[in-house]
């Protein structure tokens, strides 16, 4: 079958005069004005406890690069989740066993490392952290495999059988310690939980935020190269440049803001009197990057490139949008069912370390009403319990937001009570206005 | 026309049952390369449900499926593509969500060296093809849920043209298309005949069938009332077979 090479000119943004100015720059910087209406959400949540607490506490609390660093670390968690939760319900899929799969992943690699492993490595021997973490991720993706191969061969649906997972296993980290609370948890391990040590400090922090800018510059070019070799029309370049500012601009402004946060006196005591030496005058040194945040960036990279880049994220994405059509062309879709439920189990093992690394401990409230956090992550970050449609970003977003919502409450003083009230009301809203923007957009 | 030799297909003997429901009862079809066996019947006679068998969607009850005379199992969609079947489904079988390029490359994606999925070269691909068979079809960008049901069609169409098919099943290709795009498909049917393709086609039209298929097996209620030439029939035979299930006297 051989052709004419066929005229391309569908895409040109060229016709776009009779446009206003804001649409024909969306247009041309190509931006997911989804993904733009979330940041503009986390503004105005920023600013409005911020104004909030100035105005009635007479300080505000919440633009403050202590609280937005600690919001961060507590992001990373059910931000990790929400990773594979996204896979899941793009799938038609759900999974409440999220939070009791974390609780006993975090129980395990607890007991392992506290009761198990010193006998015979020596207490704080530099393997423990990583022999527990690749036990309590294996044990994550095997609950998750089991889950998968009941709802993919037994065609139990994933609401029961994650239901009686969420039990089961919650029960399980339960008996596991009968009952107790597992502390303190190996040094190295408390690091992937973040804290003072658990940052990569002010230099780390600028060789993250000067790769991530490589990064971003080298995939506009990547970009541009791609689009050029294929004729596609390209995005003006002052699109381009303003792109570049703004991801640039993003990371380079999130390492200032982590470098300005110090660590506190207790700590420089500590740190100093550790060395033999006296506190110096004056002296201030950053947090940087906590540890679970770059876990988290990780994860979201990985996932983004597993879900846009690989044939694994398009069948996630052709499962959700037609699961017969997905069959029909030739895809394995029971075996992509227990593949993600395993992956779902893994990132929910990883999230175990970084929950209890954080705490310090594994207690048995560990992940309690995190599946639902989690699902409401997804969502609130546009992922369509319709199926079909979701994004990584998305979901980190909503983590991101539905994190600061919890905290900018408890920088105020709403009691939990109320906390719930205003959390529920914002996961319908926001539900609801998601559905409003797809109806109108289509 | 009298074909000799091995056929590219038969299918011998085929039935399945849904429930209590025979949807296909013992039918015997052929196909020999370079031609077009219209496939033929009332609604609900059992034509999907036949192609389906060979497709790889169902799995055949009882029966045998023979490829260029070599029996063949067909146990899922995969084992049809690696026979070089290719499937344009009555329900087009789209995933809604995705533009037409994903559609069209959906289970086959390209892949670059390091096994990343190249999108550009896709939709690139996806154009070449559609100016061909569509060239009035502009929307490569959006999800195939914003597309009209003939560009649907065209789309489905694209898919099982482009991976160089030997057996082509059309399951009523051009329900949704307008005359123009009809008259496109028609042009492409006979284009890949003459490219030794062997084709079936499932179609309603019977003026379609006599101008577009060599041979047409007709069925009534999931079992086969028989296969004329269309060249020895006219229309009317066709038709009171269809509806009467009674093969005419006079045709072999
Ligand atoms: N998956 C299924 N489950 C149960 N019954 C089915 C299934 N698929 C087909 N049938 C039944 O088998 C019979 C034949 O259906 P089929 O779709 O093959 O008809 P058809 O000849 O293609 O009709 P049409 O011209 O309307 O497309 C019908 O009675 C239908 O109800
Ligand atoms: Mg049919």
């Amino acid at each position: 079958m051989t052709e004419a090479p066929p005229p391309m000119t569908a895409r040109a943004p060229s016709a776009d005069q009779h446009l206003g100015p804001v649409a024909r720059f969306l247009r041309a910087t190509e931006i997911d004005t989804r993904l733009l209406g979330m940041a503009g959400a986390l503004l105005l949540i920023w600013v409005g406890f911020h104004l909030y607490g100035a105005i009635f506490n007479g300080f505000g609390a919440f633009l403050t690069p202590r609280n937005l660093w600690n919001l961060s670390v507590q992001t990373s968690s059910i931000g990790i989740m929400a990773c594979g939760m996204v896979l899941i319900i793009v799938t038609r899929n759900i999974d409440l066993s999220v939070g009791a799969m974390l609780g006993v992943t975090a129980m395990v690699m607890g007991i392992l490392q506290v009761e198990i492993l010193p006998d015979y490595l020596g207490l704080g021997h530099p393997a423990i952290w990583i022999i527990t973490v690749v036990v309590g991720m294996t044990l994550g993706t095997a609950i998750g495999c089991l889950h998968g191969w009941l709802i993919a061969y037994r065609g139990i649906p994933s609401f029961i059988v994650t239901l009686g997972g969420l039990l089961i296993w919650r029960g399980s980290a339960f008996l596991a310690a009968g009952g107790k609370t597992i502390s303190p948890v190996d040094q190295t391990f408390a690091l992937l939980g973040g804290g003072p040590y658990g940052a990569v400090g002010a230099t780390g922090s600028w060789i993250v935020g000067i790769l991530g800018c490589l990064g971003v510059l080298w995939m506009l070019r990547a970009g541009r190269v791609n689009r050029h070799k294929h004729e596609f029309p390209q995005r003006p370049m002052w699109a381009e440049a303003f792109l570049a500012a703004i991801g640039c601009g993003a990371i380079i402004g999130a390492a200032l803001l982590v470098n300005s946060y110090p660590w506190p006196v207790g700590i420089l005591k500590q740190y100093y009197e550790r060395q033999g030496l006296p506190v110096p005058e004056g002296v201030f040194i950053s947090h940087g990057f906590a540890i679970p945040v770059l876990i988290l960036i990780t994860v979201g990279i990985l996932m983004t490139i597993l879900m846009t880049r690989t044939r694994f994220g398009r069948y996630v994405f052709a499962i959700g949008g037609n699961p017969e059509a997905a069959t029909l062309a030739g895809i394995n879709t029971r075996w992509m069912t227990l593949k993600i439920f395993a992956l779902m189990g893994m990132l929910a093992g990883l999230s175990g370390a970084v929950a209890s690394a954080r705490l310090n401990s594994a207690t048995n409230a560990l992940g309690v009403f995190d599946e639902l956090y989690v699902i409401a992550a997804a969502v609130i970050g546009g992922t369509s319990l319709a199926g079909g449609i979701g994004t990584i970003y998305g979901a980190i977003m909503g983590a991101l937001v539905f994190q600061s919502l919890q905290t900018g409450m408890v920088l105020i003083g709403f009691d939990t009570a109320v906390q719930q009230i205003v959390v529920g009301c914002v996961l319908v809203l926001a539900v609801y206005l998601d559905n409003f923007y797809r109806s109108r957009s289509k | 026309m009298t074909k000799t030799g091995t056929p590219l297909v038969e299918m011998r003997d085929i039935s399945i049952s849904f429930g209590g429901i025979k949807a296909v009862d013992h039918v015997t079809i052929d196909l020999y390369p370079g031609e077009v066996v219209g496939l033929l019947g009332h609604n609900g006679a059992g034509k999907s449900t036949l192609i389906k068998c060979l497709s790889g969607a169902y799995q055949k009850d009882a029966g045998q499926i023979f490829i260029n005379g070599e029996p063949v199992e067909i146990n899922n969609p995969r084992d049809a593509r690696a026979q070089n079947i290719e499937t344009i489904y009555q329900t087009l079988a789209l995933a809604d969500n995705l533009d037409a390029a994903s559609n069209l490359f959906l289970g086959r994606e390209i892949v670059s060296a390091m096994g990343f999925v190249d999108e550009s070269k896709m939709e690139s691909e996806t154009r070449k093809i559609m100016a061909r068979l569509n060239p009035n079809f502009r929307k490569f960008a959006v999800p195939v849920s914003a597309l009209s049901g003939g560009q649907r069609q065209s789309v489905a169409i694209a898919r099982a043209v482009y991976f160089n098919a030997r057996i082509l099943i059309m399951d009523e290709p051009t329900a949704a298309l307008g005359p123009h795009e009809t008259q496109m498909v028609s042009e492409l049917i006979q284009e890949l005949k003459a490219q030794g393709l062997g084709i079936f086609l499932i179609e309603h039209d019977i003026h379609n069938v006599m101008k577009l298929c060599d041979r047409a097996s007709v069925m009534k209620n999931g079992q086969l009332v028989g296969t004329v030439n269309v060249a020895d029939v006219t229309d009317e035979d066709l038709l009171s077979m269809i509806i009467l299930g009674k093969k005419p006297a006079k045709a072999a």
